[in-house]
């Protein structure tokens, strides 16, 4: 389902700082409308995008974010791979429950971000740090 | 399969030296095929362009379409493509108009009858190929594009925003809603309320038979990005089937006014308006 | 750190967020517009967010806590100019911006404030409209 041919060198960016989030959402902007996204579509994405990359910056102590343009042979795409070496997330379900936080935040982030995607998959455990993949197709 | 360099050559050669008879013969065979519906100077043009085009690029060195000699060729091929698949044409008869020159060439070289000039004839018609699927693939394009403008015409077609009051726009939706097309109306329904400046929408469902849990799902989540935005939305038009399944699929339509008809709606929203903006005030509050 | 302007416009703060916010520029801003409202005394505050391509739930927090503690100082708070992508992405988020007042654009947004408070911006046609008022409820 995720798969798809990557086009491209997939841009990488770093998440050590504020500023970094706003970078990642930068460059998820311009990699969407390069990929022909609708515009609600390319909100959508900047929008999970920007979650994800402050759940990796708070939660994971920072990692990094690359950024790809896929084809899928139908529909073009953008793909985005968020990684850490944090601690990882112990109860996955609660965490992707609404509302749900550790953070004092709003617990929007892991779950709002999957509804905003169309492909979400999450691979974290004890220790092993946290690696989330989000690919939103064109319509 | 590739011209050699020879062959190229020889081609420009053959196609300069005899173009007056060439061109003769190969607009006289398309005109046969197109029947007359396209005129003959305009064929005639076609057909020069495409001869010149041939020529510039086997004299460039090209050895097949895709080399960077023959790009005007490709150019001019595309620009008859997209205007024969314009103007009605099919696809074989916008290919026929390439394809006849294998004819004409044919008739050029079958006097001398030997083994080179039968190779040149092989080589240069598997060019003459390339040319024909090069066309057909353009033909093919326009008309795919041309179908998705028309999807895109008849989706905006369809769903009309119009500002019905100062303040007020409504969309009258009718038709069978899917999701996609669900989609597209609130989309256009928010820009247009950014755009007039509108506080109020008024949704008109007469029009629309059925609703499925979708389609009310992107009814309800309009409604609640309106608010967002500052603006209210009415639903008017509802029928008692739609009423029915609202209630059945268990959807939740809470607080969003609903009105019998767009005549009621707008009532409502005039009686809204009529008053000082802190009757508005008092009615957010509540 | 970049800083987000306010200007003072006779009774009302407007702040008009013209850049993609680091979450500090937004905490920030926060800060600092609690500060003006006590300093100059205003009783509204408008924030234009046309400008804003995406709102995610960071600065949605931010606008709810900004319109609590607004409430708190006797200030209230508009916020206007919210892009439809931006609207659509924020249900889809299933960010609700409860107790958050909205308006299409900044003239929307001051006539808003004004119905808020009739005592101080009565320019004497309120009063007539307060009538027809009364008739319509009562009818």
């Amino acid at each position: 389902m995720t798969t798809g041919v990557d086009l491209g060198h997939p841009q990488a960016q770093a998440i050590q700082s504020d500023e970094d989030v706003v970078r990642v959402r930068q460059l998820v902007r311009t990699v969407a409308v390069a990929s022909k996204l609708s515009l609600v579509d390319q909100t959508k994405l900047v929008t999970a995008a920007s979650e994800l990359a402050r759940n990796t910056l708070v939660y994971g102590g920072g990692g990094t974010a690359e950024v790809a343009a896929v084809d899928n042979g139908r529909r073009r795409g953008v793909r985005i791979l968020f990684a850490d070496d944090g601690p990882g997330i112990a109860d996955l379900d609660l965490a992707l429950t609404d509302g749900y936080t550790t953070g004092g935040g709003l617990g929007l982030g892991l779950s709002g971000a999957r509804r905003l995607v169309d492909d979400f998959t999450i691979d974290t455990g004890p220790g092993r740090g946290t690696r989330i993949t989000v690919t939103k197709w064109s319509r | 399969m590739a011209l050699r360099a020879e062959e190229s050559s020889r081609l420009a050669g053959l196609l300069s030296e005899h173009r007056e008879r060439v061109t003769h013969r190969w607009v006289e065979l398309v005109a046969n095929s197109l029947r007359g519906r396209l005129s003959q100077a305009e064929l005639r043009r076609q057909v020069e362009d495409l001869h010149r085009g041939m020529i510039e690029a086997a004299q460039g060195g090209a050895l097949d379409l895709e080399s960077e000699a023959a790009g005007e060729l490709r150019a001019v091929l595309a620009e008859l493509s997209r205007g024969r698949a314009r103007q009605g044409f099919t696809a074989t008869e916008t290919a026929v108009s390439v394809y006849a020159l294998k004819d004409a060439l044919l008739e050029l070289m079958e006097t001398e009858a030997d083994a080179d000039t039968l190779r040149d004839y092989v080589a240069f018609s598997s060019f003459v190929d390339q040319m024909g699927l090069f066309t057909f693939e353009s033909f093919v394009r326009t008309r795919e594009s041309l179908i998705a403008d028309q999807a895109e015409q008849l989706l905006e077609l369809s769903t009309p925003v119009v500002k019905i009051w100062e303040g007020v726009v409504a969309v009258p939706l009718v038709g069978t809603l899917d999701s996609a097309r669900a989609q597209v109306v609130m989309e256009r329904l928010l820009q247009t309320l950014v755009d007039t400046g509108s506080p109020y929408a008024i949704i008109d469902i007469t029009g629309v038979p059925a609703v499925d849990t979708q389609v009310a799902q992107h009814i309800l989540k309009t409604v609640v990005a309106a608010r967002l935005m500052g603006a209210d939305c009415i639903i008017s038009g509802i029928r008692p089937q739609i009423a029915q399944t609202i209630v059945a699929l268990g959807i939740e339509f809470g607080d969003i006014a609903t009105k019998a008809s767009l005549a009621d709606a707008l009532r409502h929203v005039l009686r809204l308006t009529g008053v000082t903006t802190s009757r508005r005030q008092s009615r957010r509050e509540s | 750190m970049e800083r987000v302007p306010v200007l003072k416009i006779g009774d009302i703060l407007l702040v008009s967020i013209q850049l993609d916010m680091s979450d500090q520029t937004a905490v920030q801003l926060q800060d600092d517009l609690a500060e003006r409202i006590v300093s100059t005394g205003c009783h509204g505050v408008i924030i234009d967010i046309t400008a804003l391509d995406i709102v995610d739930s960071f600065v949605g927090r931010m606008l709810s806590t900004i319109a609590s503690i607004s409430k708190v100082l006797d200030a209230e708070t508009v916020v206007v100019g919210m892009r439809p992508a931006v609207a659509i992405t924020l249900v889809e988020l299933g960010l609700s911006l409860n107790g958050i007042r909205t308006a299409l654009n900044v003239e929307r947004g001051m006539e808003l404030i004004a119905a808020a408070r009739p005592d101080e911006y009565d320019d004497g046609e309120g009063g007539d409209e307060d009538a027809d008022d009364e008739t319509t409820d009562t009818r």
